[in-house]
C-alpha cells in the first residue's frame, strides 16, 4: 500500500491549500453549508426562505449546467477525498453508481432528523437504500405517460382522442401492433424515436435489470431482457424506427419534421418536446395518461450527504427540510420539477397545472396518476448506468443503423461482461 | 554557457583558504546562483512533464479503479490485457486511418496554398491571413457545425448529395464515412495553419537560386521540385511531425462527433480513437490502471511513428 501514502501526502497538500478558505464555520459564528445541483431544482428561493428562519446558517448553491458534469465532478471528488459540497445531488441515472459507494456517504436514517413515514413514494426511497441505509432524500421524479401525435394518427386512420388511444398504449404488445397498423400508412414516418428510447423504459419495468441482487451480471439468462431485446429490434426491423439518438441534433430535428409520432414521455419530456417541435407544431402534439404495461419512472434525484461533509447533521436538516413536500411543491411552482412527495402529489397547485402546448391537458393530475402506477424499484447492480448507457444504447443503435439483431445480441453481451469485469 | 560561468568558479575555489565570510558568500552565489536562474523551467517540467509522465506509468501496473478503496499491484496484467484487446486495435486502426486521411492531404494542399500565396497577389496580407481564419474559430463550435452538416437523416451534406443524385452516406454508421467527415474537421481547421508556416520558410529561399535556375532555362515546375521542396525540407518535416503527434492524439473530433455524447467513438467504436478509448477507460469505465497503460502504449507510439516520418522526410526530400 506505499502509493496511498503518495496519494494522501498530495491530499493533505491540497486540502492544506483548500482549507483556509473552505472551513466550516465563518468569522461571523455562521455555519457554512454548500449544495452542489445541477440545471434546475428551483431551490433559489427556498434557500433564502431557510437562510431567514435559520439566521446560524450559510448557504451556497453550486449550480452545473449538465447533469454529466455535475456527476463526474461527484465521482472524481469522492476518489480525491476531498471537494464535495455539504450536499450532493444525484441524479437517478446515476444512482447505482452512487449506491456502490455507499459507505462514503452518511446514512441519513441515522443522521438526519426525524422525518414522517410514507413522506416518500416508496419505490422512490427504496431506490436509495442499501442494506437498511438511506443514502438519499427523494426531490422530484419522472413518471412516464406516452406522448403522440395526434394529426398523424388520424392521418394514419388511427384513433387520436386521448382516452380512444389507450387501448393501443395497453401493453408493449399491442404499442408494437399499432406500430405496424401505423407505419403501413404513415407514408415514411415513423412510429417512435429510437429504439434505446423504447427498450430502456421496457427494461426498468422488470423487478430484476442487469444484475441480480448478489451483482452478478445476469444479461445472459435474465430472460426478459431478451424478450425485450427482440420485441425492440423486430419493431426495427419493420421499419418502426426513426433511428435518431437521443438529445443529438438530429432528434431535434425529428421532432420539428414530424419524423415519429410517439414518444415515451416522462412528465419534464412535456418541456424538451414542446421547445424541439417548435411553436409550429403547437395542438399537434398530446399526451395521455397510459403506459403499455403499467407505469414508469425516468429520471429524478436525491439529496445526499457526503461523508466529506464536516457539518453532516446540519447539512442533513437542510436536505430533509428541501424535500420535505411543501417546500418541494414551491421548487415545482418555480422550475415545474416533479415532486416524489406522496403529500406533494395531492397539492392543488400541481393538480390543476395545465399544459396549453399539448392542448390544454391537466399535466400535472395526468402524471400524478402515473406517478402512482409505478411498481416496485428495480434492484440496480453497481454497473447498471453504464450498461445501459454505453452497452444497450450502443448496441440498439448498430442494429438501428444495419447490424442483425442476433450479433447485436452477442455485441451486448460480451460488451457488458467487459464492463461489469 | 555553462563553460563561461564555471571557470571563474574553479580559479576561486583553488585561493587559500583564509577569506573574509562575505567572499563565501559570494562564491555561493557564483555556484548556486545559475541552477536558481534555470531552476523555473526545470521544477515546471518536473511538475508538470516528468511526474505525470513517471506517475502514469506507475499507475499503470496497478489495477487501480477511480475511488475505489485500494488498489492492487498487477504487474504488466494491464499491457497483456491491451495488447488482446479487439477494441484497442481497433481503436489504433482508427486513429491512424483519421491521420492518414487528414495528414497527407493536409501536407500536399498546405504547400500547394503556400505556392499560390508566394505569387504576387493583389491584397496579398489578407489572402495569407485568410487562410488563417479557420485556425482561429474555437474548436469545439467548428465539431458541433461539422457534425450537423454531417448528420445522416437533416445533414446539409446528404442533402446536396442526394440533389446530385448521388445516394446519401450514413456517415454515423459507416466507418470510411465517418473518417472522412472527421478528418475534414482536421483539414478545415489545421491546413491554413501549415500552409503560413510552410510559406514562410518558402519566401526565406534566395531569389538568386530561382534566378539561376531560370537563366539556364527551368521552367516554373522544374523549379517548384528542384527547389523549393528541398528547400524546404527542414520545415516539412516540422510540419509533418507535429501533425503526426496531434493526428496520433486525436480526441475532441471524435468525442464531439458522437450524437449519443458518450466516449464510445460510435455504436460500434467505428471512429473511436486511441485517446478517445483512453478516455472511455479512465472517465467512464473508472479503470485507471488501464487507460494509464493505454496512455503509456500511445506514448511509445508516437515516439515510433514520429521518428519514422522524420527518418523518411530526410530521406525523400533531398
Amino acid at each position: 500500500m506505499r502509493h496511498r501514502s503518495w496519494v494522501s501526502v498530495l491530499l493533505l497538500l491540497t486540502a492544506a491549500t483548500a482549507c483556509s478558505s473552505g472551513g466550516a464555520t465563518s468569522q461571523d459564528g455562521k455555519t457554512e453549508l454548500t449544495i452542489a445541483t445541477f440545471n434546475e431544482f428551483g431551490y433559489e428561493e427556498l434557500l433564502k426562505e431557510y437562510e431567514a428562519a435559520h439566521p446560524d446558517v450559510k448557504l451556497t448553491q453550486r449550480k452545473t449546467g449538465q447533469g454529466a458534469p455535475h456527476h463526474q465532478n461527484l465521482f472524481t471528488k469522492l476518489g480525491a477525498g476531498s471537494g464535495l459540497a455539504d450536499i450532493e445531488a444525484v441524479e437517478e441515472g446515476y444512482l447505482s453508481q452512487v449506491m456502490d459507494k455507499a459507505g462514503q456517504f452518511n446514512d441519513l436514517a441515522e443522521i438526519g432528523p426525524k422525518i414522517e413515514d410514507g413522506r416518500w413514494l416508496k419505490w422512490k426511497t427504496d431506490a436509495a437504500t442499501k442494506d437498511g441505509k438511506q443514502i438519499g432524500y427523494g426531490t422530484d421524479i419522472g413518471p412516464l405517460a406516452m406522448c403522440y401525435r395526434k394529426d398523424l394518427f388520424e392521418k394514419a386512420g388511427l384513433p387520436s382522442d386521448p382516452q380512444a388511444v389507450k387501448a393501443l398504449f395497453a401493453t408493449w404488445d399491442s404499442y408494437f401492433a399499432a406500430g405496424d397498423q401505423f407505419i403501413a400508412k404513415s407514408g415514411g414516418v415513423a412510429w417512435f424515436d429510437s429504439a434505446s428510447q423504447v427498450f430502456n423504459a421496457m427494461h426498468n419495468q422488470h423487478e430484476l435489470g442487469y444484475f441480480d441482487k448478489s451483482d452478478k451480471l445476469v444479461v445472459d439468462s435474465n430472460p426478459a431482457i431478451k424478450a425485450d431485446w427482440t420485441a425492440v429490434t423486430n419493431a426495427v426491423a419493420k421499419g418502426q424506427s426513426a433511428k435518431l439518438v437521443a438529445w443529438s441534433n438530429e432528434w431535434n430535428s425529428g421532432f420539428k419534421a414530424g419524423a415519429f409520432a410517439t414518444k415515451t414521455c416522462p412528465s419534464w419530456m412535456l418541456g424538451v418536446i414542446e421547445a424541439q417541435a417548435g411553436p409550429e407544431n403547437k395542438g399537434k402534439w398530446a399526451v395521455t395518461d397510459a403506459f403499455p404495461n403499467g407505469g414508469g419512472n425516468w429520471g429524478g434525484s436525491y439529496l445526499t450527504v457526503p461523508k466529506q461533509s464536516k457539518n453532516a447533521k446540519k447539512a442533513a436538516e437542510v436536505a430533509a427540510w428541501l424535500t420535505a413536500p411543501e417546500q418541494q411543491i414551491k421548487a415545482f411552482k418555480a422550475k415545474g420539477t416533479f415532486p416524489s412527495q406522496v403529500k406533494a402529489l395531492d397539492d392543488p397547485a400541481l393538480l390543476e397545472q395545465v399544459n396549453a402546448y399539448f392542448g390544454d391537458v391537466k399535466a400535472g393530475a395526468l402524471f400524478a396518476a402515473q406517478a402512482k402506477k409505478v411498481g416496485a424499484a428495480q434492484y440496480k447492480g453497481p454497473k447498471d448506468g453504464q450498461v445501459q448507457e454505453n452497452v444497450f444504447s450502443p448496441a440498439l443503435q448498430s442494429v438501428e443503423q444495419g447490424k442483425s439483431a442476433d450479433e447485436g445480441w452477442k455485441t451486448a453481451v460480451a460488451e457488458a461482461q467487459k464492463v461489469a469485469k | 554557457m555553462t563553460a563561461v560561468l564555471t571557470r571563474p568558479d574553479r580559479e576561486r575555489v583553488h585561493q587559500p583558504r583564509s577569506r573574509p565570510p562575505r567572499h563565501r558568500l559570494s562564491a555561493l552565489d557564483n555556484k548556486v546562483s545559475p541552477y536558481l536562474f534555470v531552476a523555473p523551467f526545470f521544477v515546471l517540467f518536473g511538475a508538470v512533464g516528468l511526474f505525470p509522465l513517471l506517475y502514469t506509468a506507475y499507475v499503470s501496473l496497478f489495477d487501480w479503479e477511480l475511488g475505489a478503496d485500494e488498489t492492487t499491484f498487477v504487474g504488466l496484467d494491464n499491457y497483456r490485457t491491451l495488447f488482446t484487446d479487439s477494441q484497442f486495435w481497433n481503436a489504433l486502426f482508427n486513429t491512424f486511418s483519421i491521420f492518414l486521411l487528414s495528414s497527407v492531404p493536409q501536407v500536399i494542399v498546405a504547400v500547394v496554398l503556400a505556392a499560390l500565396l508566394s505569387a504576387n497577389l493583389r491584397a496579398r496580407t489578407a489572402w495569407r491571413m485568410g487562410v488563417l481564419l479557420p485556425y482561429v474559430a474555437s474548436l469545439v463550435a467548428l465539431t458541433i457545425i461539422f457534425g450537423n452538416l454531417f448528420g445522416p437523416q437533416f445533414g446539409l451534406v446528404n442533402s446536396v448529395l442526394t440533389t446530385l443524385g448521388i445516394p446519401p452516406v450514413d456517415w454515423q454508421a459507416n466507418t470510411f464515412g465517418s473518417h472522412v467527415a472527421i478528418a475534414s474537421m482536421v483539414n478545415w481547421r489545421w491546413t491554413g495553419y501549415n500552409a503560413l508556416i510552410v510559406l514562410a520558410a518558402m519566401l526565406a529561399i534566395p531569389r538568386e537560386v530561382h534566378e539561376a535556375a531560370t537563366v539556364d532555362g527551368a521552367g516554373a515546375l522544374r523549379r517548384f521540385f528542384s527547389i523549393t521542396l528541398p528547400m524546404l525540407k527542414p520545415t516539412l518535416i516540422f510540419v509533418i511531425v507535429t501533425s503526426t503527434i496531434g493526428g496520433l492524439q486525436i480526441f475532441t473530433e471524435p468525442k464531439l462527433y458522437d450524437p449519443a455524447g458518450g466516449s464510445g467513438g460510435g455504436a460500434e467504436h467505428q471512429y473511436q480513437t486511441v485517446v478517445l478509448y483512453m478516455y472511455q477507460s479512465a472517465f467512464q469505465q473508472l479503470d485507471l490502471g488501464y487507460a494509464s497503460s493505454i496512455a503509456w502504449t500511445l506514448f511509445l507510439i508516437v515516439i515510433a511513428v514520429a521518428g519514422l516520418n522524420f527518418w523518411l522526410t530526410r530521406r525523400a526530400v533531398r
